[in-house]
């Protein structure tokens, strides 16, 4: 008992007192665990199927096969994670088609875009749980993975080889090889903005988020549920 | 898979190192002459023999082709074509003996993403390597003359080997062995060539004014050539393409796409690099936080909820 830091000293705690002294900061809810279980299932998808198909797609990383169990396993397993990611994604889909309805606020911000990529949040309109950027991931995502779940289907040679011409095969197989770079690319792009734009990753792992990071960034969205929240308790099943 | 030695592959799928250059085989052809072609199917029999295959019994669909397609087991068909001819009024029966091309720039080996599973000799046989195929059936798309078959047994794509390992020890194709009037020839692609152009003169002289060989250019020529009776009109012969070449959807697929879709990827990475040095992230100042628990109490009064009216810190 001579160290006065020592956390196990009853009266003299500094590392705590300095903790105490940190700005206070309110937690709002954003995702619940359904919500967040269904986005990692998706992501965790999306990541084998960009690995397995980008060893399909150019022989430069053929040797991703190797984490596949080989070229004829990585063949045989690719679409089957496409058809777990469609169900995936179609649970999110459901869940977020609603918040993601393009208003007169995602034109506004859309036009102030030189003011995003600069950190001007200042210069932006008050925004609702997604911004335009957000919305574009989501319809973009929602549109490729349509395109690559029809268009795979198509190329499935083992279940569906025979049912389409040679010259649909063709066009499917350039179809699912160009939307899959774009979401791949976009992706990038959303993975990217999970860490530029501080405290967002929280919402995907615990579920909530700072006061201050939805009173920044959607402001409009922590006006309807800050007092919300409190009529309903501390955790908004619907996310919203 | 042939006995040659890798000083004589040419060209190997989805590989980037250079391919041995210096040694040079001579180019090989079979020519099939099908003005003497009397549809025997000796050739047919003569494949499935050497290559020890036996095709499963299929259905009669009521023509001559007998299996109706060429299949994982049937590398060779040979296809009957009744044919009016408008011009002389009479009934042709064109029949073409139906297999691999060995194209000197092979659609299949283009689109094929799996390493040596499909080569090419430098003698010109295109050969598939079953031991390195996926199964992905891109050598299917590939082919400009819809040849490759995907077996469902074990899911790996099958064609006429043009009898690579006949060839490798100097004996002919099986099929050109068994063909009882000559139809099929075998030899330098040189020579097939020449004997063409003999067969070709024959028959302009006998009346088939548009005679003529068959080795599409397209492709970069081929190492199964035709001779043909209406080289003007290859489609006459069970669709044989007028002017085959690799899909413009194939070759945007492996080069612009391929190209278009790493930069994108990569851009996509790299712009976001950047942006990060220079434009840094995007942080939540404490009077936002502060602002944010002050609205949030605001907010509670008004609603009339007392207790618990305090920000939840976790």
């Amino acid at each position: 008992m001579t160290i006065q830091s020592d956390i196990r000293d009853g009266e003299a705690r500094p590392l705590h007192h300095a903790k105490a002294e940190a700005p206070e900061v309110m937690y709002v809810p954003r995702y619940t665990g359904l919500q967040r279980v269904n986005h990692w299932i998706t992501a965790i998808l999306f990541t084998l199927l960009t690995l397995s198909g980008l060893a399909m797609f150019t022989p430069y990383l053929f040797s991703l096969t190797g984490l596949f169990g080989g070229g004829q396993a990585t063949r045989a397993i690719h679409p089957w994670f496409g058809v777990a990611l469609a169900v995936s994604f179609v649970l999110l889909f459901v869940r977020f088609w609603k918040l993601n309805i393009p208003n007169k606020d995602d034109v506004e911000w859309t036009k102030h875009i030189g003011d995003v990529v600069t950190n001007r949040e200042d210069r932006l309109p008050e925004l609702g749980k997604y911004n335009a950027g957000q919305k574009g991931v989501f319809w973009g995502q929602t549109a490729l993975i349509a395109v690559m779940f029809v268009t795979g289907l198509v190329i499935w040679n083992t279940y569906f080889g025979g049912l389409t011409s040679i010259e649909t095969q063709r066009w499917a197989l350039l179809a699912h090889s160009l939307a899959a770079v774009i979401a791949i690319a976009i992706i990038v792009v959303h993975v990217y903005a999970g860490i530029w734009v501080r405290g967002t990753g929280r919402a995907m792992v615990r579920g909530t988020v700072t006061g201050g990071w939805a009173y920044r960034h959607h402001r409009k969205w922590f006006r309807q549920i800050a007092g919300a929240r409190a009529r309903r308790g501390a955790v908004d099943k619907r996310g919203s | 898979m042939a006995d040659y030695s890798s000083l004589d592959i040419r060209q190997r799928s989805a590989s980037t190192e250079t391919p041995p250059e210096i040694r040079r085989q001579v180019e090989v052809a079979k020519l099939i002459d099908v003005s003497k072609c009397i549809g025997c199917k000796a050739c047919q029999s003569a494949c499935e023999e050497w290559n020890d295959l036996r095709d499963d019994i299929g259905i009669n669909r009521g023509v001559y082709d007998n299996p109706h397609d060429l299949t994982p087991k049937s590398w060779t068909l040979m296809r009957f074509t009744e044919y009016e001819n408008p011009e002389t009024n009479h009934l042709e029966w064109l029949i073409r003996k139906d297999g691999c091309m060995h194209c000197t720039e092979p659609g299949c080996l283009k689109a094929c993403p799996s390493p040596g599973a499909i080569v090419q000799y430098s003698n010109g046989i295109v050969d598939f390597i079953e031991e390195n195929c996926i199964g992905c059936g891109y050598c299917v798309k590939g082919c400009p003359f819809n040849i490759p078959r995907i077996s469902q047994t074990d899911h790996k794509a099958y064609k006429c080997t043009l009898c690579s390992d006949r060839v490798a020890v100097g004996q002919a194709p099986a099929c050109a062995k068994a063909c009882p009037t000559g139809s099929i020839m075998f030899g330098t692609k040189q020579a097939m060539i020449e004997q063409a152009e003999t067969r070709v003169e024959d028959l302009k002289s006998r009346g088939f004014a548009q005679a003529g060989l068959y080795d599409p250019a397209g492709v970069g020529g081929t190492h199964v050539m035709y001779v043909l009776h209406h080289a003007d009109k290859p489609s006459l012969y069970a669709g044989l393409p007028n002017d085959p070449k690799i899909s413009p959807l194939v070759a945007f697929w492996k080069g612009g796409a391929k190209v278009f879709g790493l930069a994108a990827m990569g851009f996509a990475a790299v712009a976001g690099f950047f942006h990060y040095v220079t434009a840094g992230p995007n942080e939540v100042v404490p009077e936002e936080e502060e602002e944010a628990i002050e609205y949030d109490s605001v907010k509670r009064r008004e609603g009339g909820i007392e207790n618990g009216g305090e920000a939840r810190p976790h």
